[in-house]
């Protein structure tokens, strides 16, 4: 559903989107990778379980959240991919996170 | 001219019960309400249906919150009926957390005051951490344990006022927004509100405006003491269920959000929020409950209650002006199932109550003299 | 770091950029706060870093925004940068989030340069996946330079549309349609401010030249559509419509398979920070926008706040840009020992060129002034996405006895989610005034609250 314009000439970094590894350039966001790997989803709303994707990618619409290392309800446009990085759904409200 | 039985003016939690209460006994209301940008408690508000902790320093209010408590139930189920709308009203008990040893010998005799005033009505059990982890098992070791109540309980504020006025416009109150009063003459045919709607008259008023009530009050001879006092609360994301009961700091609604309170703060008319007091309230929040510290926050807000000199409610019918009445009491939530019943019988004059003198704005010019 | 500036502007757009180079380079103690990584803003986003292909799709006047970068470099003023600001009131100290720490600077004066935000296009079934913004496009390609690859849909109204349209042909992305939603007696009532405009005539030439390049690539172009909407079960399966009723199309329903659409209909005022710090606002009812009250400085009616750009009334980005200048003046002179007649001198040379940029608004915004049918949608579509409330529940409020938006919030939810009204507040105002029959200026907007941006409660704590 999306590309890059140019295939060549940026260094890419391997990350996991809901279990699968994806090679994405580095410097993008997440929503923005996961809009790359072709994902029709990155959530599901709490309110009714309806599907998601990203809307405004400029932080405003809270639409892209997605459960990041762990960490759930992050904005995926307002977060860069790392090496590694775990990206899954946002299922509904966020999990709890005990502290370590 | 708009002839009714009653006026209530103030459409927030106090006057739609009330409204409501009168409506339910066949009388014709007429609600003035105010705009979009009052200041609205009702809105700012933390939805408990609380006995712990009220009255240690008034026997009646400790008596009269009791009954309101114990009305809840019915009540919950009669406006839900009515309205049609779901008002997440759960008697589900409730706790105050102590954090310290003092926290806690201080809590011990407050709740054995209340206990003592309402002669065993008020029920409680001092639970002590692993009691508490019991019940709810992500607290923290910081907290040391908890005064524990079944007869507190919480409900969407929201949602009750919304269904208050679904359940007035079933029993044909006339719900007029947006109204600013100019002046209130009372005459020997009634009272007669000059309104934004124009002129609005009934047999009887009652003054339900919250921090409007004192301009209201000189209007028909009443001197009404009104103390402001602001409460900040914030909210977070939604979260998996984890608290099942409402504790007076924290409580998770039925969305599954946390509603996390509380502080007091002289500062006048000012419903605005300060980081210091935001920052005040997280801390304690992330100190009973630590999985807390990476939830976000959503909003913030500030809230004006309407206290009286001694946070006791006022009910009083003015002298000067017979049929005009005055309610005037934060804990608009509890206190709504009181409102509706036993308080709208005795502004409608069908019943005398004994308790509600005690209410009256005299308990303030005794201690005066 | 510092804890008090000067001057503190809050933006890395071109208003914010322009205002802290000049004020710094008055030899004026100034930061920038700005969300991105890189300055920019939305409008020139990267582009300090951006390739040389990149300039080749987005055209030159993006490369405008590299010069103002430069100059904001050299200018000596520190730059915040991934610093949002989660709290501001009335007592101006601004509450900065920076590596999940919170601060608080104040300054003797505060610039607020927060831009705006594409306007909510409310219409059924912007929900599903796969339906975005414009703007979002245009996000993927400056900062990452993706492109959508499948069936798309382009549709709306506005400048942005044409010039995202123009970036995706030069980028060879295929456009399944452009949906033009612009009804047809706006044009008639823009014509009559066209020479008005003619000072500013390079903007109507773009224009020209977007929508020549549009048809030259054989770009199906549907003109005065009506009931737009998006469908699918998951996801985005097509894009419906009706052509206007008359000769031509008759009021026929078109459905086009695609996989992404893109909507615009123009931009609205970013408001929450000057709202929050207690500036007035004032409804301009051209640009269907609430805008921050202000003089030609860029005073607001708080004494030690200024604003510029498009958060006090949409002005674009060149325009914006000169107001940053014209507030530095101003900052000279009252806190900088710059006399008045030096700044007046100064001043009228930006002054006549932001005459010349501002020719063409009247002519913009009523042409492209948002269709009545996504202000006022459906009883069934959704207007808040966070809560999932839809337009009959506002409408059934307001019958109800809500006469402004925050008690329909109170009762309804609608407002309450993470994105606090954002993607709503427009559309709730615009239906309680429609369903009240009462003005939009007394109706009135959302209340804003603290946090203006997301902190979690450990940050707070620890503040």
């Amino acid at each position: 559903m999306f590309r890059r314009i140019e295939q060549t000439g940026s260094d890419s970094v391997t990350v996991r989107i809901d279990n699968r590894e994806f090679q994405v350039p580095a410097g993008i966001s997440v929503a923005a990778a996961v809009l790359l790997c072709g994902f029709r989803k990155v959530r599901n709303t709490p309110v009714t379980d309806s599907p998601r994707l990203p809307y405004c990618m400029m932080g405003i619409c809270f639409d892209c959240l997605m459960c990041i290392d762990g960490v759930p309800n992050q904005q995926a446009c307002q977060v860069e991919v790392r090496d590694n990085m775990a990206i899954d759904y946002q299922r509904g409200a966020a999990e709890l996170l005990q502290q370590e | 001219m708009k002839d009714f039985d009653f006026i209530v003016v103030g459409g927030g939690l106090v006057g739609c019960s009330i409204a409501y209460g009168l409506a339910r006994q066949k009388h014709r209301v007429a609600v003035l309400d105010g705009g979009d940008r009052s200041f609205r408690a009702s809105r700012g508000n933390f939805g408990l249906v609380w006995v712990q902790g009220k009255g240690a320093n008034f026997a009646p209010y400790a008596r009269w919150t009791g009954q309101a408590a114990n009305l809840w139930p019915h009540f919950a189920e009669q406006l839900t009926a009515e309205s049609g709308i779901e008002i997440d009203y759960q008697r589900s008990g409730g706790m105050h957390f102590c954090l310290q040893e003092q926290e806690w010998d201080e809590r011990v005799s407050e709740m054995e005051l209340i206990r003592q005033h309402t002669d065993g009505m008020f029920e409680y059990e001092m639970l002590g951490h692993d009691q508490v982890k019991a019940l709810i098992p992500q607290i923290s070791s910081n907290v040391l344990g908890a005064s524990y109540s079944t007869q507190d309980g919480h409900v969407n504020p929201l949602y009750l006022l919304q269904a208050l006025q679904q359940g007035m416009d079933c029993h044909q109150v006339r719900y007029f927004p947006n109204q600013v009063i100019d002046k209130i003459e009372a005459r020997q045919d009634g009272f007669h509100a000059h309104a934004t709607e124009g002129v609005v008259s009934a047999g009887k008023i009652v003054l339900c405006a919250g921090l409007g009530n004192r301009g209201l009050g000189d209007m028909l001879g009443m001197d009404i003491p009104l103390v402001v006092d602001r409460g900040q609360i914030m909210i977070t994301e939604r979260l998996q269920p984890f608290l099942n009961l409402p504790t007076l700091h924290v409580r998770q609604t039925a969305e599954g959000t946390v509603q996390i309170g509380y502080s007091h703060e002289d500062v006048g008319l000012d419903d605005g929020t300060s980081p210091s007091v935001l920052k005040k309230i997280a801390r304690r929040a992330v100190t009973m409950f630590p999985f807390l510290q990476r939830v976000r926050l959503v909003r913030a807000w500030g809230a004006l209650r309407i206290m009286t000199p001694d946070n006791n409610p006022i009910y009083q019918q003015s002298a000067e002006c017979p049929g005009a009445f005055t309610v005037t009491c934060h804990s608009g939530v509890t206190l709504s199932a009181m409102h509706a019943g036993p308080v709208a019988e005795w502004i409608a004059g069908r019943a005398e109550h004994n308790q509600i003198n005690h209410f009256s704005t005299d308990r303030f010019n005794v201690s005066q003299n | 770091m510092k804890s008090h500036y000067q001057v503190l502007v809050i933006g890395g757009g071109p208003a914010g950029l322009a205002t802290a180079s000049a004020a710094a380079r008055q030899g004026l103690d100034v930061a920038l706060v700005d969300e991105q990584q890189a300055p920019g803003g939305q409008i020139y986003r990267n582009v300090a870093t951006s390739k040389d292909w990149a300039i080749k799709y987005l055209g030159k006047d993006y490369l405008r925004g590299k010069q103002l970068v430069v100059e904001f470099r050299q200018s000596g003023a520190d730059y915040l940068n991934n610093a949002s600001v989660w709290y501001l009131d009335e007592r101006l100290e601004a509450g900065l989030l920076m590596d999940g720490c919170s601060r608080f600077i104040t300054a003797d004066r505060l610039v607020l340069a927060c831009g705006a935000q594409e306007r909510p296009m409310p219409l059924p079934g912007w929900q599903l996946p796969g339906v975005m913004t414009a703007g979002a496009g245009q996000v993927l390609l400056k900062a990452s330079g993706i492109v959508p690859d499948g069936r798309l849909v382009l549709a709306g109204s506005g400048p942005l549309l044409l010039l995202l349209a123009w970036q995706y042909l030069q980028a060879g992305v295929k456009i399944e349609a452009l949906v033009d939603t612009t009804p047809g007696w706006r044009l008639v009532e823009a014509l009559p401010s066209l020479p008005r405009a003619l000072p500013a005539i390079d903007y109507l030439f773009k224009g020209l030249k977007f929508m020549r390049a549009i048809r030259n690539a054989g770009i199906p172009v549907y003109r005065k559509v009506d009931n737009l909407r998006a469908e699918g079960s998951d996801s985005l399966e097509s894009v419906c419509f009706n052509l206007p009723a008359g000769k031509a199309g008759n009021g026929s329903e078109i459905r086009i398979e695609a996989d992404t659409l893109m909507l615009h209909q123009g931009v609205i005022s970013n408001l929450r920070l000057p709202l929050a710090a207690g500036c007035k606002v004032e409804w301009n009812g051209r640009q269907q926008n609430w805008q921050v009250s202000k003089d030609k400085w860029g005073q607001s009616s708080v004494k030690e706040v200024m604003v510029v750009g498009d958060c006090a009334g949409i002005v674009g980005a060149v325009a914006a840009e000169l107001q940053g200048r014209l507030c530095a003046l101003q900052l000279g002179h009252e806190i900088g020992g710059l006399d008045s007649g030096r700044r007046d001198a100064a001043a009228q040379r930006i002054d006549r060129s932001l005459k010349r940029h501002l020719s063409i608004r009247p002519f913009v915004d009523k042409l492209y002034a948002p269709a009545p049918a996504f202000q006022l949608p459906d009883d069934e579509t959704l207007v808040c996405r966070c809560e999932e409330v839809k337009a009959g529940q506002i409408r059934q409020a307001a019958r109800m006895g809500c006469v402004g938006p925050n008690q329909v919030k109170a009762f309804t939810r609608c407002g309450m989610g993470p994105c606090q009204g954002c993607l709503c507040g427009s559309t709730v105002s615009a239906l309680i005034a429609d369903e009240i029959d009462s003005p939009l200026e007394t109706v009135g907007y959302f209340r804003v609250r603290p946090p203006f941006k997301p902190i979690t409660l450990g940050e707070l704590a620890d503040s």
